[in-house]
């Protein structure tokens, strides 16, 4: 029997949670291997030979080390481990669910991190104070542009490739939810297609959903379905 | 930082500057055209949607070339806000960006989905993009590495040093140069000291797709005034690796990058 593979994560990371989520949901079979990185054990020099990048999530499969989440993913479904309703093995179907996960990067992803970092992690870690109120506006209009597009381009169907559950889901929501740890809550009256799609990928995930961001709720001291 | 702005990073509603336009308008008046249309096939090749002021759509360009790919060349002029359109957003991409293609009505953008899609069709040599996932990963790996780091930096940077500046009027701080130019540097640090470590490309000894897409973010600082090759010994020859693989493509795809910088490789100096 073939050693299974390493999984190399923290439930504060985004993608960490997606793919893990994602590979619970594949029954990809892997072996645990938590990071804390709140007490920065992705910056030692053992955790350097796992991914040179010093990041996660990150996998290694016998001798072969890999790093950045979609790269993962493909990688999985490529070997066999990874659901196909997921992600799809058609050129066009995967083409779609690619085209999500490529632009996800410097959208969704990006906005929402900035905001987390500096309403949150920074001040958190006492890397910086609490940002000014003025700074928080500009961040969140910035996350508000990019939910826009999803609201009213991605959003056309129950999920963001169509009618069914994909990791564009899993990945897409998993950004929005870290915002949870500043505070901040889709609205259902500028975004309800966001909301309603964020609870139905919640539904379509659980158990595993609650559990990878059972971090997330408990440090923004709200219930999974507390709404403001 | 202006993210909102990252969003539009391409969309040059009003540059009609004199600088740019002129540049755009030689450029043009001297390129021959690149339609490679074949009728030999009953299908319609691929229509490409791009503008060379764009990296990701000058990557693509050199791809496609290098591949002796088919396809139909639909130049979108970002300077005259041509994306922008109603029409560009209904019929062509629904995120009114380039690069995007189209393949007999199905539409996609995202280059590197793209790039994805054409490999899965046959369409991109296995030697720029492998097709066995084990080697497709090690180049998948950077692909998804870059967005935030590379590409984000490096667009950040000619955004605050040259775009801005050309559409406000406003000159930026230095204070504001300087922390747009170390965030770039930590990643070109990363790229110097980690991804070219011991080998001739990024992923290994040969070019492939990831060589070509972070060499054309990295020239986009070019018209910014930075000049990568004096603090980067490994970029520097790198760089002149991967444009010398690429040529002559490479200086097709860059002529609007050299013209407006005067930096191109023949720049007297």
């Amino acid at each position: 029997m073939s050693k299974s593979i390493k999984y190399y994560y923290d439930f504060l990371s985004q993608p960490s949670r997606a793919l893990w989520i994602g590979m619970k949901l594949s029954k990809t079979p892997f072996e645990d291997c938590p990071v804390a990185l709140r007490k920065q054990e992705q910056l030692t020099d053992e955790y350097k030979t796992i991914n040179r990048f010093q990041k996660v999530p990150a996998i290694v499969d016998g001798n072969f080390q890999l790093g950045e989440s979609v790269s993962i993913v493909r990688y999985l479904s490529d070997k066999g481990l990874f659901s196909e309703q997921l992600y799809p093995k058609s050129v066009e179907g995967r083409a779609r669910v690619d085209e999500f996960l490529e632009w996800q990067h410097l959208n969704v992803r990006l906005v929402c991190s900035l905001l987390f970092r500096s309403a949150w992690l920074l001040p958190a870690k006492g890397l910086a104070p609490p940002p000014k109120p003025e700074v928080v506006q500009k961040l969140i209009k910035d996350v508000e542009a990019n939910l826009g597009l999803v609201e009213r381009i991605w959003l056309e169907k129950d999920f963001l490739i169509g009618d069914k559950l994909t990791v564009a889901d899993i990945f897409g929501a998993s950004e929005i939810n870290q915002m949870k740890l500043c505070q901040y809550n889709v609205s259902e009256k500028k975004f309800p297609k966001v909301a309603k799609w964020l609870e139905r990928v919640r539904d379509a995930t659980n158990p595993y959903h609650d559990e990878a961001h059972a971090f997330v709720y408990k440090a923004s001291k709200q219930k999974a379905s507390a709404k403001i | 930082m202006a993210v909102s702005i990252l969003a539009s990073l391409l969309g040059l509603t009003n540059g009609s500057e004199d600088q740019m336009q002129l540049a755009f308008e030689e450029v043009t008046r001297r390129r021959t055209p690149v339609r490679q249309a074949t009728h030999l096939k009953m299908s319609a090749p691929i229509r490409y949607y791009y503008d060379l002021m764009s990296q990701p759509s000058r990557a693509l360009l050199i791809i496609f070339r290098l591949s002796n790919m088919p396809f139909e060349d639909c130049v979108v002029a970002l300077r005259n806000g041509e994306h922008l359109t109603d029409d560009y957003k209904r019929e062509i991409n629904r995120f009114q960006r380039v690069p995007c293609i189209h393949d007999n009505g199905y539409k996609l953008a995202e280059s590197v989905a793209i790039l994805r899609y054409l490999s899965a069709k046959g369409k991109i040599p296995e030697h720029l993009y492998p097709k066995y996932f084990v080697d497709q990963s090690r180049i998948d790996e950077f692909l998804e590495w870059q967005h935030m780091t590379l590409r984000l930096t490096c667009a950040m940077y000619f955004r605050t040093v040259w775009l801005e500046p050309l559409l406000t009027g406003k000159t930026p701080t230095e204070a504001k140069i300087e922390v747009m130019r170390m965030h770039m540097e930590r990643n070109l640090d990363v790229v110097e000291e980690v991804w070219l470590e011991g080998k001739d490309f990024l992923t290994g000894n040969s070019l492939t797709v990831a060589d070509i897409f972070a060499a054309c973010e990295i020239e986009q600082t070019r018209m910014a005034d930075y000049d990568v090759r004096i603090k980067y010994p490994k970029i520097r020859a790198w760089l002149k690796r991967v444009r010398q693989s690429c040529n002559p493509h490479y200086d097709v795809a860059h002529e609007f990058v050299y013209k407006i910088s005067g930096t191109g490789p023949q720049a007297k100096l």
